[in-house]
């Protein structure tokens, strides 16, 4: 198991008193809140920052960990204490009174092995449960490829659902959904599986479960809301000249008029081939000028052709004061 | 549940298709039915409907909710102090789209 260096993660020194810890917690949360952050990591981030403040500002958890944390400098290896909460004693009881948000997150092993586990906790939040009650809507996450927005598609997806078992331990079990993904589904959309939460008591209905749509990085095609965006590469004679080209599209090659003397970064649209749906976004292709190598005789010969038929041409010549 | 068992669920676009009560609204964005409230007062959520027993949410007031209170409870901020953050950030978003308009 990797040890995580809190301090570290806050950027504060071991003899940081609890209010510099607080405030360096505070100034980073801002920076990093995966609701607020355009940081392309805010949210592994601020998991961790929320990690390590729910480590350090609780004095106790903060001394068990001081204490471990100096082991590990002493080049003793770190192991975690062999059960669940043992090894330190803590006020309350199980999950080591973790504050609300912390019991909602999903630590690390590391922080679970030292305090407790987190996941799974909140559902005993509720004050005194009646005897029939619909189960809990549950939410996650669902990574999709870009195409399967374009077609509509039939995909299984591991779901791991934290259960409470008799003795009140949480495990994690793993479950398998046939889910069909929606045509023109959308980046931060949600789907809604009914029934598929948790399951209700007293044989009330189950929860349903709701599914955040986060697409896969495409190495061509980038997503902006219901727009797609490329790049194409196109030769100096087509950008100059104008010229009918073959372009990739998610929905397959179509033929695209290149308008003559197209300059590096042209953006072309093509009207409602973004992701489809009632209003359908559009699909952005953005002309990169690509040159061919002067390496072989045959082009530099053509490039000096071209640089003695421009004696005076100064691509500079807008930047002169 | 067997852990093998592979069940076909079926699935709908909240933000296109579903419409919520104040009661689904508070299931499923797990908040307290005063959070909603607090919201609704902040003119954050816009639900048609006199009263809360008639309102009616639209598919995106999810999304809208579920961020607010994260943003309360991981920022510690009052769902005021929310409100006031999510507008700031849609404010952001119409600037990035279309900085004419603004």
């Amino acid at each position: 198991m990797e040890f995580k260096d809190y301090y570290a993660t806050l950027g504060v020194a071991r003899t940081a008193t609890q209010d510099e810890v607080k405030r360096a917690y505070r100034k980073l949360a801002r920076k990093y809140h995966p609701d607020v952050s355009k940081e392309p990591d805010a949210e592994a981030r601020f998991k961790a920052l929320a990690e390590a403040h729910e480590a350090l500002i609780d004095s106790e958890r903060r001394a068990a960990y001081d204490h471990i944390a100096q082991r590990q400098a002493s080049g003793q290896p770190f192991e975690p204490p062999p059960g669940r909460d043992s090894g330190f004693e803590f006020r309350g009881t199980g999950d080591g009174g973790l504050s609300r948000g912390a019991q909602e997150a999903q630590f690390s092993d590391f922080f679970e092995s030292l305090f407790g586990r987190s996941s799974g906790r909140q559902r005993g939040r509720r004050d005194a449960s009646p005897s029939s009650m619909q189960g809990e809507d549950h939410h996650a996450k669902v990574r999709i490829d870009l195409l399967d927005s374009y077609r509509g598609a039939q995909r299984t997806i591991s779901m791991h659902l934290p259960v409470i078992d008799a003795a009140g331990h949480t495990a994690l079990q793993e479950r398998q959904l046939d889910v069909r993904i929606p045509k023109g589904v959308r980046q931060g959309q949600h789907l809604r599986l009914s029934g598929q939460g948790a399951v209700g008591q007293g044989g009330a209905k189950a929860g349903d479960l709701y599914l955040e749509i986060e697409f896969l990085p495409h190495p061509v095609f980038r997503v902006d809301g219901c727009d797609i965006t490329f790049d194409l590469p196109v030769s100096p004679w087509e950008a100059a000249l104008g010229a009918s080209i073959t372009a990739p599209t998610p929905q397959g090659p179509v033929q695209l008029s290149i308008p003559p003397d197209s300059s590096q970064g042209r953006k072309l649209r093509l009207k409602g081939r973004g992701l489809p749906g009632k209003e359908p976004g559009d699909l952005y292709a953005v002309l990169l000028i690509a040159l061919p190598p002067a390496a072989l005789q045959p082009t530099k010969d053509a490039y000096e052709a071209l640089a003695r038929a421009f004696p005076h041409y100064n691509p500079r010549n807008a930047m002169e004061a | 549940m067997n852990p093998s068992e592979l069940t076909t669920a079926h699935s709908l676009v909240v933000e296109e298709y579903v419409v919520f009560t104040f009661t689904d609204l508070c299931r499923a964005s797990g908040a307290h039915d005063t959070q909603v409230l607090a919201l609704v007062e902040e003119g954050l959520l816009e639900p048609t409907g006199s009263s809360p027993q008639d309102w009616q949410f639209s598919g995106p007031s999810l999304q809208r909710a579920r961020s607010a209170l994260r943003l309360a409870r991981e920022l510690e901020l009052s769902l005021h102090g929310a409100a006031i953050v999510m507008d700031l950030l849609d404010q952001i978003r119409g600037l990035q789209e279309d900085p004419s308009t603004q």
